[in-house]
């Protein structure tokens, strides 16, 4: 044995040197730079573009590329297909960037992970030549693409947070937390779990961790980015969920539920009221196993008290130029094409993607396709994004770990709070 | 394994030239002219293996001394610069920002991931082992249908992980087949001794196979002369399993475990789909990836050390088996 090394040694040390060698030519990678001089660059450039997004499982990117060519025919736009998979998608643009990449013109990014690009200096501020008019569209949309009061994206779709409930058994859903939790004896009667939301550890516990903090008058972070959690509003919120796993209101089993479970166990009956996305609505109604078809409704998320309803976290994408493209003002057309209000129809009619321009929540043609749009436009008028913030992965993670321990009672609510506070400035939120 | 081949020829050669006789120079000539262009026909490899293993480990070594990148006063990122120890640090003594890192930062999950990781790999080699000789030892005897059988035994590990993750986890689901066929209310995804006995148990069943098959190949090369022989001075079964299979499987016994150490020391897969990590699941490779999403020179580093960690465990492990394994071949050939 040892004699093999030796014999090794000298070729191992060569290839070593070599290696070395290498990677100083590469230089280290990392943290791009900020205030760079590619944003001023390229801005009246037309030509040919990219937009690049997640797989396009419901055909509605490739109609309207179509539609965008044939009007266009020399600023043509590929579209570069990337996986179904966010984390995929986040890093593939993240490597696109990193790269330097003038082929990632336009590209479609998850509200959680524009002030993270924007931070890195890989996206187009939205200002000057380069402005978007976001006037028309949900306030809190655009919340989720402005990073240090810098417009970087242009809101595109959107989702919100729908309290699903039994009309058979609650014929007026709940206004407030409190009402909610007194129905439940109502779902003891009928031997079924009363509420469930998404209580797994990962990131759908942030978003209803989040819900039932903003709901509650609390917050994750303030609007200058620093944590602020340790409050007696955030308590009053965490304790809600806290005391009603405790009590059995929320199912022991929820603690194990995604988006999926919480639908599947509702669909067969066994829940009183769910907290989910619009998506479940379609399924519900639909679904051959559903029990609920026509017993169920949908109402705005309970607050804490009647008059105002509780603050549903955002989900959805937004649409961003990356500062590299060499076509910025063709750019900039296609963001605006991708975002008008006859694009943003077809999103909710093809792909059942919730538009970002409040004038098409009561459009007729869309509320007989979609019954549950003015029910969402109560929701995402009263949302709170999740916390705008570069350092997002370590953000949710304080938020999931820390809820999760309380929930299961590994912790108190003043401890979590207090951790996730600590959690949330060691991961940058000063 | 090739390359102990040239050792031992060498090494066999070296003795024997004080005493060289006049026509074996030619020989040995040749065999100088041989190496040289041996080497030169290695470059290529060499180059490769330089560029696609060598390169990544140093980069990656070398970005484990840079700090983060972290947000200037106008909000943009800008390089971390040198970081010395720090990012090693960070990991060790799980220190973020100068004091101990609080619940919900990946800092303060090391040991409880490095526990979590040999904890699994403990439980799961002890697991595939003692059943996969079981198997082993059924598929080596003669019985109608044994080659469906050694086939069957395969699918397990022919199912992609990723596939087997999320068969399992609607296994372990609340309402899945497991509390159902038991008849229990046990939060398997939810709790922590459920949720590490669910991943052992998956995992188990997916590596078996793998270990029975080595183990197999093992029995095989003992030859059926000497358990005849064993029966006829009157050995029991027993004595001539602890006497006879166990000593003469040794060799391909540890290299299937050595094999299954290394990989269950870097298992990603299956805690990250069934539990993504929760409830104290957390195995090293996860948090790598983990932490990859919020900084790559404090992932480098962590990477670093998990592969130290690897590196150690597979030293002691072929130094205890490679010496076993020498002194095996030289007392054999001696005979």
């Amino acid at each position: 044995m040892r004699k093999t090394f030796s014999k090794y040694a000298v070729p191992l040390a060569t290839a070593s040197v070599l290696a070395l060698a290498l990677s100083a030519c590469g230089g280290s990678s990392g943290g791009g730079g900020g205030g760079n001089n590619a944003a001023t660059q390229n801005t009246d450039a037309r030509g040919p573009i990219t937009y690049v997004q997640g797989k396009d499982n419901s055909n509605v990117v490739r109609p309207l590329v179509d539609k965008w060519n044939a009007a266009h025919p020399n600023e043509q736009v590929t579209f570069k297909e990337q996986s179904d998979q966010a984390d995929q998608q986040h890093d593939d643009l993240v490597q696109h960037f990193q790269a330097q990449d003038s082929n990632y013109d336009v590209v479609d990014v998850d509200v959680v992970w524009t002030a993270e690009f924007a931070a890195k200096g890989w996206l187009q501020p939205l200002t000057g030549s380069m402005a978007f008019d976001t006037s028309q569209m949900l306030p809190a949309t655009v919340k989720t693409a402005t990073y240090n009061n810098t417009l970087y994206a242009a809101p595109q779709t959107s989702d919100g947070g729908l309290l699903y409930y039994r009309k058979d058994l609650v014929p007026t859903p709940p206004k407030t937390w409190a009402d909610m939790m007194s129905m439940c004896s109502i779902a003891k009667q009928h031997n079924m779990g009363c509420y469930a939301g998404q209580f797994a550890q990962y990131e759908g516990l942030t978003v209803n961790a989040s819900e039932a903090i903003n709901s509650a008058g609390g917050q994750i972070v303030d609007s200058s980015g620093k944590a602020n959690v340790n409050t007696p509003e955030a308590k009053t919120g965490l304790s809600n969920l806290v005391q009603a796993y405790k009590d059995g209101n929320i199912p022991q089993q929820a603690i194990t539920y995604q988006e999926e479970q919480g639908r599947q166990a509702f669909e067969a009956g066994q829940l009183l009221f769910l907290r989910n996305w619009p998506y479940v609505y379609n399924l519900a109604k639909t679904d051959g196993t559903s029990v609920v078809k026509d017993t169920f409704g949908i109402a705005p998320l309970p607050g804490m008290t009647d008059g105002k309803p509780g603050a549903s976290s955002l989900g959805g994408h937004n649409v961003a130029m990356s500062v590299y493209s060499k076509h910025k003002a063709t750019a900039l057309d296609f963001m605006k094409f991708m975002t008008s209000s006859e694009t943003e129809q077809f999103y909710a009619t093809q792909g059942s993607l919730a538009p970002v321009l409040s004038s098409l929540y009561s459009d007729a043609t869309l509320t007989q396709k979609l019954p549950y749009l003015p029910t969402l436009l109560t929701s995402i008028q009263n949302a709170v994004p999740r916390p705008v913030t570069p350092y997002y992965p370590a953000v949710t993670k304080a938020v999931q770990d820390n809820a999760y321990a309380a929930l299961k009672g590994d912790k108190s609510v003043d401890q979590a709070l207090s951790d996730m506070q600590s959690a949330l400035q060691a991961a940058g939120a000063k | 394994m090739s390359t102990e081949v040239p050792a031992r020829t060498r090494a066999k050669a070296a003795p024997k030239s004080p005493r060289q006789m006049p026509g074996r120079e030619s020989a040995d000539r040749k065999l100088v002219t041989q190496g040289r262009w041996a080497s030169v026909l290695l470059l290529p490899t060499l180059i490769l293996l330089a560029v696609v293993i060598i390169y990544p480990v140093v980069n990656a070594i070398i970005m484990s001394f840079q700090n983060d990148a972290g947000l200037s006063s106008s909000g943009f990122f800008v390089q971390g610069g040198f970081a010395g120890v720090d990012n090693y640090v960070h990991w060790l003594a799980q220190q973020c920002n100068g004091v101990s890192c609080p619940p919900g930062t990946l800092g303060s999950q090391f040991w409880g991931a490095m526990a979590t990781t040999f904890l699994f790999t403990v439980a799961t080699v002890v697991l595939e082992t003692v059943l996969g000789f079981w198997m082993a030892i059924i598929m080596a005897r003669s019985f109608r249908g044994r080659s469906v059988i050694r086939a069957a035994v395969l699918v397990p590990w022919a199912i992609p992980t990723a596939v087997t993750a999320k068969l399992w986890f609607f296994i372990f689901a609340f309402q899945g087949i497991a509390n159902t066929l038991f008849n229990t209310h046990i939060l398997w995804t939810g709790s922590e001794w459920p949720a590490r006995w669910a991943i052992i148990i998956s995992d188990t069943w997916k590596t078996t196979p793998f270990m029975a098959l080595l183990i197999l190949a093992g029995l095989q090369l003992i030859p059926d002369e000497v358990y005849e022989a064993a029966k006829v001075d009157g050995a029991s079964s027993f004595q001539r399993f602890t006497q006879i299979t166990l000593p003469l499987v040794r060799p391909a016994l540890m290299v299937a475990i050595l094999f299954r150490v290394l990989d269950a020391l870097r298992m990603y897969d299956l805690p990250a789909i069934m539990t993504q990590g929760a409830n104290n699941t957390t195995t090293l490779s996860i948090l790598v990836v983990d932490q990859i999403r919020q900084g790559f020179n404090s992932a480098a580093a962590l990477s670093t050390i998990t592969f130290l960690v690897i590196f150690i465990v597979a030293f002691i492990f072929v130094r205890f088996l490679g010496a076993n394994a020498v002194g095996a071949a030289t007392s054999s050939g001696k005979k």
